[in-house]
């Protein structure tokens, strides 16, 4: 058997493991999706009359694309804490002393993650639906936004296979759930770049999830809420360009992590 | 010749300030248990770590069926079984999805796997079991299906690091014969513990580590009397014989006058042959005695002598 061939069968294997764990204790994804649309009711009824839209529109059909990229951000801190468990039984140590290869489990469970993120943005998508969002665009264009939002999450997943692995400190999982927040809010999800102060406004307006934020935004037919500048040109772009450079850093980041456990 | 299932030789080991691994030699014959013993600290863990090719050793040879396993890592996680100190399980899988899942990752076919599986769950007692989720299982039944995953593919050589710790009496019984089975089958095994009577009932040789260095090495019961030796005590019927005693057992013997005891060290002969001799020697010198006690060193006092701080311990026969 070759090496790819063996790496792709070790990979399913993996994968039917974890799509197996969803199957028997549904409640981690059940729980992460009412999450996303209690956001979704928070902003889009409690606050959302109080925030006022640069370049015109209404505030509903801004934030669903920003709570879809939020969903897509927590795959860090998801998929931090089972590999963290993992680490701690001691199965992660069992892998690595099977002869197989260092890319396998962590992209085992990537694929099985996408799998349960594709059904997640298809729930918080019908829900946004019910309560009065509207896809504007034809439904390529929806399906290119949905493959955008599912492409920054396989790079937030990479970044959280890195933290798990290296972050071996007590309460490193909480640290980073609790950043995930602010690196969330400073950014184009909830609100625009453009109401920020300047610099902060330029760092929101850099934060990679607000490039796959208005890309979405801009293919589903909903408002952008930027007006000017590098996201109003390129937002497609850089909504590829970006989770393909975190890829690119934490993917070979963590299959060295996996080797060095030890 | 077949090769050493397991040959080590000058492994070090550092993690920042401490030198977990200090130069060890090990060599593991096939078909045996050998024990690597030793208290906490000692360097157990990382030299199976090491052997596993988990962890790289800072300098040394790590041999494992012939194969380096420095530079060839992916030959050598192909003939080994590792088991961990904690039961590496997933908690959500089916006992039998656990192994068929380690099966297939090991590289057995679908059907092979299922198959492995099926055997090894009837053979540790698992069957009923099986096709229930792990976190509902003992610690000694976790235990049994983490061994049964270790033994998958048929291992040149199994490493088992504390296989019996924190298991209740029965459950560490349990886990001793599986051993036992284990080898009768053919299977090498490497064993690391802290407790003496398990490194005296299951092993063949055992290897005292301390510091991260052998310290000791021999079969259980020759590591006893190397290292320990007999003793033969002698209470006296009458506390003047005591000085008696002490004068015709000569300069082996310490008298204590408190317990009107006199001890005699027994020699390279062992213990038998030196009661015999003291009982011949004082009833010669016509002394009664009120009693005669051969004491054999347990391992345990062995242990603490050998791994005492700040002692320096050369032992002829022993230390290697």
């Amino acid at each position: 058997m070759t090496a790819l061939s063996s790496t792709l069968r070790q990979t399913w294997v993996i994968t039917l493991r974890d799509l197996k764990h969803w199957q028997r204790e549904p409640w981690g994804p059940v729980f992460g999706v009412l999450f996303s649309i209690m956001m979704l009711l928070i902003f889009g009824f409690l606050f959302g009359g109080a925030i006022e839209m640069p370049g015109g529109g209404t505030y509903l059909p801004y934030l669903l694309p920003g709570v879809l990229a939020l969903t897509m951000m927590f795959g860090v801190d998801g998929i931090m804490a089972v590999v963290t468990e993992d680490t701690k039984r001691g199965v992660t140590n069992r892998f690595r002393s099977l002869p197989m290869s260092s890319v396998a489990v962590p992209l085992g469970r990537a694929v099985a993650d996408l799998g349960n993120s594709a059904v997640q943005l298809a729930v918080l998508m019908i829900g946004g639906l019910l309560i009065g969002w509207r896809i504007e665009g034809s439904f390529l264009e929806a399906a290119a936004a949905v493959g955008l939002l599912l492409w920054l999450r396989l790079a937030m997943l990479w970044l959280g296979i890195f933290l798990g692995l290296t972050l071996r400190m007590e309460g490193a999982l909480t640290m980073v759930q609790v950043l995930v927040w602010p690196l969330g809010f400073c950014s184009s999800l909830f609100v625009s770049p453009e109401t920020m102060p300047g610099w902060l406004g330029f760092l929101a307006a850099w934060n990679p999830v607000s490039a796959t934020a208005t890309a979405a935004r801009d293919l589903f037919g909903n408002p952008t809420g930027i007006t000017s500048g590098l996201l109003a040109d390129h937002a497609m772009l850089l909504a590829l360009a970006w989770p393909a450079v975190l890829l690119a850093i934490f993917v070979p980041l963590s299959m060295r992590a996996f080797r060095r456990l030890g | 010749m077949t090769t050493a299932p397991l040959s080590a030789r000058g492994v070090r080991k550092r993690y920042r300030d401490t030198r977990a691994l200090d130069g060890l030699d090990l060599e593991v014959a096939a078909g045996t248990v050998h024990a690597l013993l030793g208290p906490n600290g000692a360097g157990k863990s990382t030299a199976v770590n090491v052997f596993a090719t988990l962890t790289r050793p800072d300098a040394g040879e790590v041999l494992v069926g012939g194969h380096d396993a420095v530079r060839h890592p992916a030959r050598v996680r192909s003939m080994i079984g590792l088991v961990g100190q904690s039961a590496a399980l997933d908690e959500a899988l089916h006992g039998r999805e656990n192994l068929v899942m380690f099966g297939r990752l090991h590289g057995l076919s679908k059907t092979d796997a299922v198959r492995r599986s099926a055997e090894l769950l009837d053979a540790f007692g698992l069957v009923e079991a099986g096709d229930r989720k792990v976190s509902g299982y003992s610690g000694g039944m976790r235990r049994r299906l983490d061994i049964a995953a270790g033994l998958v593919i048929r291992p040149r050589i199994l490493f088992l690091d504390e296989p019996t710790t924190g298991l209740d009496p029965r459950a560490r019984h349990e886990v001793q014969e599986l051993v036992r089975r284990v080898v009768a089958d053919g299977t090498t095994v490497l064993l690391t513990t802290q407790y003496l009577d398990e490194a005296d009932q299951l092993a063949d040789r055992v290897t005292v580590l301390g510091a991260g260095r052998v310290i000791a090495e021999g079969t259980p019961s020759s590591l006893k009397s190397d290292l320990g030796g007999d003793r033969v005590i002698i209470t006296a019927a009458e506390p003047d014989d005591l000085d008696k005693m002490a004068g015709a057992l000569g300069a082996a013997a310490t008298v204590d006058l408190d317990r009107l005891e006199v001890t005699v060290e027994a020699g390279a002969s062992g213990g038998g042959a030196a009661v015999v001799d003291v009982v011949r020697t004082l009833d010669s010198a016509g002394i009664t005695v009120d009693d005669v006690l051969l004491r054999r060193p347990t391992l345990d006092e062995v242990f603490l002598h050998l791994t005492a701080p700040h002692t320096e311990h050369q032992h002829e026969g022993a230390a290697r």
